[in-house]
């Protein structure tokens, strides 16, 4: 007996070391010494950065040459674009989204075009990709603040392949959680179901998405004081917000210290200059999922809805997954001009209307001019 | 002579650990011994560098004085002074005095012929302090891991460290060091209660023997660990609490790099349920 309760003893460490990530860990000191703002990531499980395709063919920019609106018909957001600089882009755009390699049903021009009349919308997905294009080009053009701290100046940009990697509906997609059963046992208030990657496997809400990245709720829930005095957030409110950051963390494969000193969340002079291009992406996001995805309505069909009825929409993962840079900082942009849409144009209105909670000020270069409120 | 009739058995020759009879005696009602001369050293020359540092740091204010460790550039090597230099060597002063406190103990255990129960004890939360500032930066591969010395800068630490591992709430060990330090207390306080009840009866009442305690829990809970069983389990809990401490922090970075709610991942994938 003794020796029976003595051997599983001597078990027990071993089986709680079954549970660890033993291998080397990459770190990163983020803060001034002894904050304990660091970062600290598992190498061997950390996502590798995707590969990015090369261009279809060698682009030679002809500024005399035939324009695609001339050349073709219906050409309605890249009309501007010489027709080789056209047909260059739609190329890149089929092996982004609806590659003709055998992997997808249908894939090819036809995914979007009736071979018959290239010109025609009969087509929901031409209707879409249009969409798209205006989209990738507005994000290019009017959310480079998110971009800021990227590599290239600021000018890495975003391209189809961002999110679709060879795929018409993006791997990394959300809509509105389904509703909780009217049961005792199943109405869980969109929480406490841990297996949800969304939260990063906490008991947190796990639909964070459709009150901060669509719906335009605000993140402000910390007490301006240090005792529990003049707060304004239920704690339900503060779970969701703490939701949404899980997500963000995820996406990013980051810890909280990749943004904030823990010591006061919301003050922005303590923070990193990431959590500008955090506030940005926030904004990005909406404007994507209200303006693009959800404003192309009923051209939706049923099978590119979730379960309320609502699109699937983007959110951090969609072109992050799990790299802190998409496709580690790469400026895969610079290859297709056509995408990049028209330069210095005027903030959209989400921008000029908010502000960060508190300007950043005691130190200078913790967060870039872009984050200064607009007068 | 002793300072209280029952200290008499205090002053017993023999039993050090190291030096003999060279440190041997008492400065008044003090034993000294290797270890006293030891922790001396160690304890003034840590207090004069924390002093030191403060004297070169922006602030007089005790709550905000912080002598943090060095950046993580240092590794494991030595840092200058004013880098953290001076948490390092403030790091060895600390350890040296802990554990020349707890081995002057060990000596007076064994002047006493008592058994080693209170070294033993000390000795868990001086491994969870080496635990913090020697093993984790160790296996982490520098200094920089350490906490700062500093009230209000070390309990920044602690969030953001926790921070780094999203939600600390949902590590393993730090659940059961947090759910023994509170046991602990409630053991404490229920004991507390109980023998200050016992030896403070109403008016003309004599004192209740521990018989009544035993009544007493026996009538409550069903069960009474009995007057000596209490304290061994206010020992177990407490030392406990200690020990799943340093755990919970050790293997956090060296063993674990994700956010501590998705290691539960391996309960939602038992193949029970899965």
């Amino acid at each position: 007996m003794t020796r029976i309760t003595a051997s599983l003893l001597a078990l027990a460490p071993l089986i709680l070391l079954g549970g660890c990530e033993i291998g080397t860990k990459t770190v990163e000191q983020v803060g001034p010494r002894g904050s304990g703002t660091d970062l600290v990531v598992h190498k061997a499980t950390t996502p590798k950065v995707a590969a990015v395709p090369p261009p279809p063919f060698e682009l030679t920019i002809d500024p005399a040459g035939q324009k695609a609106s001339q050349a073709y018909q219906n050409v309605q957001v890249l009309g501007d674009l010489s027709a080789d600089e056209f047909n260059y882009t739609m190329a890149a755009l089929t092996n982004w989204v609806s590659p003709d390699d055998g992997t997808l049903k249908n894939g090819g021009c036809n995914y979007c075009h009736n071979p018959e009349n290239m010109a025609s919308d009969e087509l929901y997905t031409k209707v879409v990709a249009r969409k798209m294009l205006q989209m990738t080009r507005a994000i290019n053009s009017q959310w480079r603040p998110h971009f800021a701290a990227s590599a290239n100046g600021g000018n890495a940009g975003v391209t189809c392949w961002t999110c679709h990697r060879g795929q018409p509906v993006p791997a990394y997609r959300w809509s509105a959680a389904p509703d909780d059963a009217a049961t005792l046992k199943g109405k869980k208030f969109g929480q406490n179901t841990p297996g949800m990657t969304t939260a990063a496997y906490s008991s947190l809400p796990y639909d964070p998405f459709s009150s901060y990245i669509a719906d335009k709720q605000e993140i402000r829930v910390q007490g301006p004081k240090a005792l529990p005095r003049g707060h304004v957030a239920s704690i339900a409110d503060t779970e969701k917000t703490y939701g949404l950051m899980m997500h963000f963390s995820n996406a990013l494969n980051v810890n909280c210290n990749y943004c904030h000193n823990s010591q006061n969340f919301a003050n922005w002079s303590q923070s990193r200059p990431q959590r500008v291009s955090a506030w940005y992406g926030i904004r990005m996001v909406r404007d994507i999922n209200n303006n693009y995805i959800s404003a192309l309505g009923d051209v939706w069909p049923a099978n590119r809805r979730g379960p309320h009825g609502d699109p699937y929409k983007v959110n951090c993962l969609s072109c992050h997954q799990q790299n802190n840079k998409p496709l580690g900082g790469y400026p895969m942009l610079k290859d297709y001009p056509g995408l990049k849409g028209p330069a210095a144009q005027t903030m959209v209105q989400a921008v000029a209307t908010t502000q960060p909670a508190a300007a950043p000020t005691a130190e200078p270069g913790a967060a870039p001019a872009a984050a200064t409120p607009p007068a | 002579m002793a300072v209280l009739s029952y200290e008499r058995k205090y002053r017993v020759r023999g039993g050090t650990l190291i030096g003999g009879d060279l440190f041997d005696f008492w400065i008044g009602p003090f034993y000294v011994g290797f270890f006293g001369i030891t922790g001396i050293f160690f304890t003034v020359l840590g207090t004069a560098l924390i002093f030191y540092g403060a004297a070169i740091g922006p602030t007089w204010n005790p709550w905000l004085i912080n002598i943090a460790p060095p950046d993580l550039k240092y590794g494991l090597a030595l840092a200058p002074l004013k880098e953290g230099g001076l948490w390092q060597i403030i790091t060895i002063c600390a350890v040296g005095s802990f554990c020349s406190w707890a081995l002057r103990e060990t000596e007076i255990c064994r002047k006493l012929g008592m058994g080693y129960h209170v070294p033993i004890a000390f000795s868990f939360a001086i491994f969870a302090y080496v635990t913090l500032e020697v093993f984790r930066p160790l296996l982490m591969g520098a200094w920089h891991w350490g906490f700062p010395y500093g009230i209000f800068s070390h309990l920044d630490w602690v969030s953001n460290t926790g921070y780094q591992y999203l939600h600390f709430h949902y590590n393993p060990a730090h659940m059961l060091a947090v759910s023994f330090f509170f046991t602990t207390t409630l053991a404490l306080a229920l004991h507390g209660s109980l023998v200050l009840s016992a030896v403070n009866p109403g008016e003309g009442q004599a004192v209740k023997s521990p018989e009544y305690e035993d009544t007493f829990f026996r009538d409550l809970i069903g069960y009474s660990v009995g007057t000596l069983g209490i304290h061994r389990v206010g020992l177990l809990l407490a030392l406990n609490a200690g020990f799943w401490s340093a755990v919970c922090i050790i293997i956090s970075g060296p063993f674990w790099a994700r956010g501590w709610p998705e290691w539960w991942n391996w309960w939602l994938n038992l193949p029970i349920w899965r």
